[in-house]
């Protein structure tokens, strides 16, 4: 059974929005934003499944008239799709706290092998003699916020647990 | 489980100490991160919730609910145990580790989904089964009620699993950089 | 038969659910990891053997039938790869666990390791497997999932800057794909591949174009073609040793299944496809050319892994039933080569100390077993004569030669590309091999996981590279059958035919 949904345009405009906002979030450097983003995002690709099923206000439960009914497949597949991205979100989290721990701060840093490498002239003396430069975050006062030799706070944001 | 050990009590916190192991073990917090209404309302609606979480796994089959809200419900009680009773109520009153709990979820499921081959069925084909027992009547069980079980389990185990790492831990580590940032 | 099919998915996840259960005991997750993985690809051979013999196997999970329930297929295309991604998922897992055993002792364990690992292999298993877009969807973020994981855990502070670039960047690409599925469906009302085949045909062709190209974009950048190829020699390379391995080995590559498949299936054409084309050269000569700029031994073969990714490319835009096939040996070649090539660096890292070429020199005088290890697959990648990677190429050219103009101008790219390939290997060779000996480096990152600088490398570390590069050499010893099989794997791709019935039954 193939419905063709009629585009509401509210939610039409609501899903581009969302998108946009997303989009524009998973641009940014802190993985805070970006966290926020996915988030968005994930809701905006949701709306899009349910619209996909049909238009809104049309629960599908058994015992009501199938043509006044929305397609039940997009929901499972919501649901299935709000799951991962709760698993991605705790992940996110996890990962931005431990960078947090480790360097001070959240963002998203250059490439710093790439940058040198594309720096360099095309000389092949200068990729003997280029040393191994360190990322560029030394001067960052809030680097040691908090200290991270405790293996515990490794363990707190990978969920990594060794034992001896 | 026997009285905790208040062996050397301090005088700022004992006098709201726990008299009983339930929610604070003991580990006590400083009554100025305490919320006696939070602490209260916690051990009314902790086993209420844990009981309506179970409901909504059985009812899954026809009705809403099933294993990932109802993991999820469950998961927000020990949520709430936290907010209330902080990192060292979950950390001692906890027999199992949540991975053992991930672990136990994902076996029932996977062994529910190979179980049906050993009635001739293909895998992840579920059955109903029926039996008449003696308080409750005619009960009908549909076999991927067990499938939920396992979901139900990973969901648990994961949120305890947040709730050790991002929630105690994190904590921890403030409490642990505030205390060197004072020295 | 239709439970064989299932068990390469569930038995990896039981597996997972063993170790991360039984996390105080190394022994038991050791033995259950290689035990489930060899099982596994034992059963990858069966199917590929029955998918030969008889055509695609289908199972229909929970007995409801396709196009309504969720359908596994094994043809020969799934089939061939799973064995080959199994065979280097089981020696990648041999490596890690000695090289843990040679720098930790025996008794040590660690609770993510073993589960994610696993689950890795589930959700390769699966993406290989599935016949539905959607179960595609959810085996790539099951994948993915524990490749986050498995890339980030024991993090230094550069693993979580690089680990934060490939979490962002394949959680975008994950979310286009929910939005590729959401658009697919309102077109189609369906997500199961083989009903989508029939469905899509009627469709428009500004809208098969449209629902083409996001679905081109979502696994483009998941396999890494160039345009999108950004992230990987970022990430990659800062991943430790066998974990590098098993992504270089596996996850571009399922990608790239992802888009031969979808696109064969739902997008069929008649002719040779110009974007593509274009695609593939820019994969190329970028991914090449990029490589000859590195110092960073793993950078390096990222960029290699880059380059060789435009073959397949090539063998997908020529888009007939030899150039299908050729690009699917050669995926199958390459995810054998690049896996060993990236073991062949961490054991060169573990005795030098580090992965600048610059302070590398003098190997072959002092591990002339490491020599030998390293030039097999490296010529094997450059394409030299009796290897497997010259089987694959001249498949891809033969199939290329003969499709047109703007084909054949691509195969002449692909020679300029594996020309490059070789400079860029015998640089280091040279750098590496050949020169004065020198002294290894102290581990820079003592803090890591990885132990580098230390002469004491275990010898099954060296056993399991050596057991990849057999199972490459037997690609090349068994080209005449497997480039045979392959032909037909084209053949059954562009007909579509009895993919269709094996999972709809005889009516599609």
């Amino acid at each position: 059974m193939i419905i063709i949904p009629t585009i509401n345009l509210t939610m039409a405009a609501t899903i581009a929005v969302l998108y946009a906002v997303g989009f524009y979030l998973l641009l940014s450097r802190s993985l805070m934003r970006v966290l926020i983003g996915v988030v968005v995002l994930g809701h905006a690709s949701n709306l899009l499944l349910q619209l996909a099923g049909g238009p809104p206000a049309r629960p599908p439960i058994i015992g009501t008239d199938p043509a006044a009914m929305a397609d039940p497949l997009p929901q499972a597949l919501a649901l299935t799709a709000i799951v991962i991205t709760f698993a991605l979100t705790t992940f996110l989290l996890a990962l931005g706290y431990r960078s947090f721990v480790l360097v001070g701060h959240d963002e998203v840093q250059d490439d710093v092998e790439d940058r040198r490498i594309g720096g360099q002239k095309a000389d092949p003396v200068a990729l003997e003699s280029a040393d191994d430069d360190p990322p560029d975050d030394s001067d960052d006062p809030s680097s040691d916020r908090i200290a991270s030799t405790d293996d515990d706070v490794e363990a707190a944001a990978t969920g990594e647990r060794e034992r001896p | 489980m026997a009285e905790p050990d208040r062996a050397d009590p301090d005088p700022e916190q004992a006098w709201d100490g726990p008299r009983q192991p339930w929610l604070l073990n003991g580990d006590c917090r400083g009554p100025r991160h305490r919320s006696l209404l939070l602490e209260i309302t916690t051990r009314a609606v902790f086993p209420t919730v844990l009981v309506f979480s179970v409901y909504l796994l059985l009812v899954g089959h026809y009705g809403p609910g099933g294993g990932f809200s109802a993991g999820l419900v469950a998961g927000l009680a020990f949520v709430l145990r936290h907010i209330a009773g902080g990192g060292g109520d979950l950390g001692s009153g906890r027999a199992v580790r949540p991975p053992t709990v991930i672990g136990a979820g994902m076996a029932v499921g996977v062994v529910s989904a190979l179980l049906p081959l050993a009635f001739g069925l293909r895998v992840l084909e579920s059955a109903k089964l029926g039996a008449a027992l003696p308080v409750l009547g005619a009960v009908e069980v549909q076999t991927s009620l067990f499938l939920e079980v396992g979901v139900y389990l990973l969901i648990v185990g994961v949120v305890l699993e947040l709730l050790r790492s991002l929630g105690s831990g994190i904590e921890r580590d403030l409490e642990e950089s505030g205390e060197r940032a004072r020295q | 038969m239709s439970t064989v099919i299932t068990l390469p998915v569930l038995l990896p996840m039981l597996g997972a659910a063993v170790t991360v259960v039984f996390a105080r005991s190394p022994v038991l997750q050791r033995v259950v990891g290689v035990v489930v993985l060899a099982v596994v690809a034992a059963l990858a051979g069966v199917l590929l053997v029955v998918a030969d013999g008889s055509g695609p196997v289908v199972a229909e999970l929970g007995g409801w039938a396709a196009p309504v329930g969720i359908a596994l297929v094994a043809d020969r295309l799934s089939a061939l790869l799973l064995l080959v991604s199994t065979l280097v998922t089981l020696a990648v897992l041999v490596y890690a666990i000695d090289q843990r055993i040679a720098d930790y002792g025996r008794g040590t364990a660690s609770t993510t390791f073993h589960p994610m690992y696993l689950m890795l292999s589930a959700g390769v298993s699966l993406a290989y497997l599935t016949g539905d877009l959607f179960t595609l969807f959810v085996a790539f973020e099951v994948m993915l999932t524990a490749s986050y994981v498995l890339i980030s855990r024991r993090t230094t502070a550069t693993r979580v800057r690089a680990g934060m670039t490939y979490v962002t960047v394949s959680l975008m690409s994950s979310l286009l794909f929910l939005t590729a599925i959401a658009m697919v469906y309102a077109a189609t009302g369906t997500v199961n591949l083989a009903d989508l085949a029939g469905r899509m045909d009627a469709l428009p062709a500004e809208l098969r174009t449209v629902l083409g190209l996001m679905l081109l974009v979502v696994f483009g950048i998941k396999a890494a073609i160039v345009p999108l190829h950004f992230w990987l020699p970022d990430s990659y390379p800062n991943a430790p040793g066998p974990v590098a391995a098993l992504f270089a080995g596996l996850l571009t590559k399922v990608g790239f299944y992802a888009m031969l498949r979808t696109q064969t299936l739902l997008f069929s054409r008649d002719e040779p496809w110009t974007l593509m084309l274009v695609l593939a050269v820019a994969t190329m000569l970028i991914g090449a050319l990029g490589a000859l700029a590195q110092n960073d031994l793993n950078r390096l073969l990222s960029f290699l892994l880059v380059s060789h990714i435009g073959f397949m490319l090539f063998g997908l835009a020529v888009f007939d039933a030899e150039s299908v096939g050729g690009a699917a040996l050669y995926a199958a070649h390459h995810i054998t080569v690049l896996a060993t090539l990236f073991l062949v660096s961490g054991l060169i890292t573990r005795r030098t100390g580090t992965v600048a070429l610059d302070q590398m020199g003098g190997l072959v005088g002092t591990a002339p077993g490491l020599a030998v290890l390293f030039v097999i697959p490296a010529l094997t990648l450059a394409g030299i004569p009796p290897t497997a990677g010259f089987v694959a190429k001249l498949a891809l050219l033969e199939a290329g030669v003969g499709a047109g103009s703007g084909p054949v101008a691509v195969a002449g790219v692909v020679i300029v590309a594996s020309l490059l390939t070789l400079v860029a290997l015998v640089r280091v060779w040279v750098r590496v091999f050949w020169g004065e000996p020198r002294p290894a480096l102290p581990d820079d990152d003592p803090d890591d996981e990885v132990v580098v600088g230390t002469a004491a490398t275990a010898a099954p570390m060296y056993a399991a590279t050596a057991g990849l590069v057999a199972v490459s050499l037997a690609i090349s010893v068994f080209a005449g059958p497997l480039t045979a099989m392959t032909d037909r794997a084209g053949v059954d791709l562009l007909d579509r035919g009895p993919y269709r019935v094996a999972v709809l039954g005889d009516a599609p």
